[in-house]
Formats: C-alpha cells, structure tokens, sequence
C-alpha cells in the first residue's frame, strides 16, 4: 500500500528532515509514526499526499510512483486520501454539513448520494444531528471528529493523520484513535503521526518510530 | 460526472457566489459602482457623439445649391436648365428665381432700392436652388453634383459652402477617436480593477483554497467561485452604467431640445437602445470575467497547502 525506498527529503531551507528512509505499510493496517517534534512524522505524511516531494528515493503511494505523477494529476490523486489534521482545518462559515460533504462536492457526487453518505460518515464519529452546527459551536474533540468524517466520507482507501490527538484530552485521544483502528479493521489503511506514546501502547499495529529523520525502531503489526 | 451534475453544479456556484457578494452589500457595490462610472463616462459621450453625428446629417440634408447663370445667357435657359437638371436622380427639388424676381426682392429687404433704381441694367443673374435627395447629400455627394452642374453650358458659378459641414465632421471624428481611446484604456481600468478585487477575495480566504486543494480540489474546482464572482461584479457594473447613461441623456435631454429649437430643429436626444443595452451588459462581463480570470490564474496555483 504504502512504501518508502531510502527516501530523503531536505526543504529549500536546507533542513534534512527525512535521511534514507525505508519502510512498508500493508494495505488495511494501522500504523503509528511516532518519534519527538522535528523527527520526520510529518514530513512522511506530506510526502504521501503529495504536499512535498522526495528529494531522492522512492514513493509508492496505492501501487503508484508518487514521482510520475504531474501537477495536474495531483487532486485526483488527494481523492484517494483521507486527510486529518491537528488544528481540523474546517471551514468555520460553513455547517458540519457543507464540511463533511466537501470532498464529495469536489468529486461530483449526486446531491441524495451526498446527504446519504455525509449522515454515514457523521454516523461512524458519532455526530449525527449535528449537520447544521457551525464548527465554532462544537468542542474542540467534536472538531476532531467533524474532520475525521470529512476524510472518510468519500470511502478512500488510505487515511493519514497528523497529531489527530494533539489537542484532546486522554479519554477523547483515546476515542478518536480507537476510530482509526475501527477503520483499519473495516479495510482502510491508517496511518498515523503521534508523539503519544502511552497512548498507543495498547493498540495492535505497525508502530514506526523516528529520530532525526531516520527510522531508529518500530514493529510490524 | 455526468452533464446534469455539471451544470448543477456551476449554477450553484454561481448562485452561491452572488450569496456571497450580497453578504458584504457595501463592498461589492462599491467595486460595481467604480466599473460602472468607469464605463458609463465613454458610453455617455459615445452617445452625445452619435446623436452629433445624427444631427450634423440632418443639418447635410437640409442644405441647398445655388446655381448662379452666365448673364449673358438667354432668357429661356433657366427654365432648361431647371428641367435638366431635375430629371438627375440625385436632385430633389430645383426652385428657379429669375433675374427680375431677385431684383425685387432685393430692393425690398435691402433699403437701396432708390440706388437700384439708377442701375441701367439688373446686375444678378438668374438663380437655381437646387436641392440634393437625401442619398446624395452626403460631402461627397454634394460635390459630385456640384461638378456636374458647374459643368452645364451657361452656369457662372455654383455655390456650395459645405467646408464646414466637413470641418464639424471632422471635428466629430477627432473626438470619436478620443471616445474610442478613452473607451479602451477605461476598459483596460476595469479589468483591472476586477483582478485586483479578485486577489484580495482570494488572499482573504486563502485557508480555506489550501483546505479546498487538500481534499483533492482541481486548480479548475477552486477558481469557479472567484471567476463567477467577477462575472457578478462586471453584470453590476454594467447595469449600473447602463443606469447612469440613462439618467445622463435624461438630464441632458430638456437642454438639448432647446438647444436644437433655436436652431429651428426637431431634434431629439436619442439614449441607448435595448440591444445597446445587451452589448453593454455583455461587454461589462466579459471584461470583468477577464481581470478575475487574470487574478485567478495567478494567486490560485500560487497557494499551495504546506
């Protein structure tokens, strides 16, 4: 699903944030990219949805070589990826309703098929009959989980996360991880950026852990 | 996707982006308003300069040959004359006024009549006015006739003072080069003005392109709103010139008809005709769809999520 070949990123800046890393994530896996702030966790995640590109080495995101793909082909290519962010990024002059469906909007989905799949998704973050809210109007955990349902509304295959949990306390971390591991197990592949370690202690899956951009341990699921 | 979608999908946006304008009423009239004064002021004087141009053709029409006869020509050749000359397809009239009919009535209006009266002779010679059809009364025309008849055995001198009738036109085509000119660098102010309006509209919401782009949004998905946006502004605008031509020709309208009164003339101020309208509208969007499409095709590919 998801593999990386002595891949090495360093930013205009001259940072080296990734230094030869190699790793595989089989497809509906749950993985967990840890390791401290500047380690290469995100980095990693933007190279997957094609935010930055490999400075050298290879990335093969769903069977492809993230390197043939064109500036043009870039946004269908971020359809097959759910994407969840730290600070949500929702849009906050919009409903829950219009930010969940965003994705789909873009992909052209017929509007019954829309409200059909948006009530779905709100559904599995346990949201439903929040569809009018204003993001502004929920907590900060219910963000979270407006965004996680905005990124598997439109059923990709591949979900990656950035500190989904960074601003939760314990017991809404822990909810929100046990989401992605309810969608690896439904056949998503989930991959995960956390410096939480205690947190994911529990969880069975592929644990990759960075230092200075290098892979210095992990284990397969 | 197929076409219904499509479509649905553009009028909403369409729909959603005049939802956005009407949220910040203050803003977008006012950026209408700049395209509609900016095209109201060429349209305005491109209207005074038709109806100049009209008018100036009416004066054209209106105006007369004299035909002066050699005084030693006979006593009949007038009258020929006369039959020769309004059996020409570019005569609409001919009136003869003989040698003895304008003595008398120059002894009457002038006051020399007791100095005529030691005149062995009558000095003027018999006269033609002769009138141009209305096809030939253009410059050329008139000319060309007036050729023909200096040509005529027994014409002196054929009276034509049309120079200023071509030094008014020629005024008036100094300034519907200076209208034109005006016209396009105004024009050029409006889709400025859009892409500028435009950029701002989208550096105002650059979080929520970056956030659009991620979830797999086209550089085409994201532009669709600010170029409707600009379609939006530039129908404004337009309809606000449009507004402004019209309460311009009406406010010059009363002025006008005195003006033409005193010159003895029917003449009215003419405004923009409807399909004058339509071409106003359609121009004023298709400028504005040009500065947004100048905004978008910039600083939408420029922001990248990081």
């Amino acid at each position: 699903m998801i593999r990386f070949d002595q891949v090495h990123k360093r930013y205009p800046n001259g940072r080296e944030a990734l230094a030869g890393v190699s790793f595989e994530i089989e497809s509906g896996k749950l993985a967990f990219l840890t390791g401290h702030s500047g380690a290469g966790k995100s980095s990693i995640l933007k190279l997957i949805a094609l935010i930055e590109r490999p400075t050298r080495g290879q990335v093969i995101v769903n069977n492809r070589n993230v390197a043939g793909i064109k500036p043009r082909g870039i946004a269908q290519f971020r359809r097959q990826i759910g994407v969840v962010f730290q600070d949500h990024k929702l849009l906050h002059d919009r409903p829950v309703m219009d930010n969940v469906a965003l994705p789909l909007i873009i992909a052209g989905t017929p509007k019954r098929e829309i409200d059909k799949r948006v009530r779905a998704a709100l559904d599995q973050v346990g949201l439903l009959g929040k569809e009018k809210s204003r993001p502004l109007e929920l907590s900060t955990g219910e963000q979270q989980r407006v965004g996680i349902a905005r990124a598997v509304v439109a059923r990709p295959a591949l979900l990656i996360a950035d500190e989904p949990t960074g601003n939760l306390d314990p017991d809404l971390a822990r909810e929100v991880m046990q989401l992605f591991k309810r969608f690896s197990e439904v056949g998503v592949t989930v991959v995960v950026a956390t410096h939480d370690v205690h947190l994911i202690e529990s969880f069975d899956a592929t644990r990759i852990v960075l230092s200075e951009g290098r892979i210095v341990g992990g284990a397969a699921a | 996707m197929n076409i219904g979608i499509y479509f649905s999908r553009h009028a909403q946006v369409l729909v959603g982006s005049l939802g956005r304008l009407a949220r910040q009423p203050l803003a977008s009239f006012m950026t209408m308003a700049v395209i509609g004064i900016a095209l109201a002021l060429p349209l305005l004087l491109n209207v005074f300069l038709q109806n100049a141009r009209m008018a100036s053709g009416n004066l054209n029409d209106a105006f007369d040959l004299s035909v002066y006869l050699d005084k030693k020509a006979d006593a009949g050749r007038a009258q020929a004359l006369a039959k020769q000359l309004r059996l020409r397809g570019d005569v609409a009239a001919v009136h003869v006024i003989s040698a003895d009919e304008a003595l008398r009535e120059f002894r009457e209006s002038s006051g020399f009549g007791k100095a005529l009266d030691t005149l062995r002779d009558n000095p003027l010679p018999d006269t033609l006015v002769v009138t141009p059809t209305l096809d030939a009364g253009t410059p050329q025309g008139t000319e060309s006739l007036r050729a023909a008849i200096a040509a005529m055995p027994g014409v002196q001198i054929v009276q034509l003072d049309t120079d200023w009738i071509k030094r008014l036109q020629a005024i008036l085509d100094v300034i519907r080069h200076a209208v034109m000119l005006t016209g396009a660098l105004l024009a050029v102010g409006v889709v400025l003005i859009v892409s500028n309006t435009i950029r701002l509209d989208i550096l105002n919401r650059r979080a929520e392109i970056e956030v659009m782009k991620l979830v797999g949004a086209s550089d085409g998905f994201t532009r669709r709103p600010f170029l409707y946006s600009g379609l939006w502004y530039g129908l404004g605008g337009g309809f606000l010139a449009i507004v402004l031509v019209t309460v311009g020709t009406l406010f010059l309208e009363q002025p006008v008809a005195r003006l033409a009164l005193l010159y003895g003339s029917g003449f009215r101020l003419e405004g923009l005709s409807s399909v004058s309208m339509l071409e106003v509208l359609a121009a004023a969007a298709a400028l504005a769809w040009a500065g947004s499409w100048l905004a978008v095709r910039r600083h939408i590919r420029a922001i990248e999520p990081a």
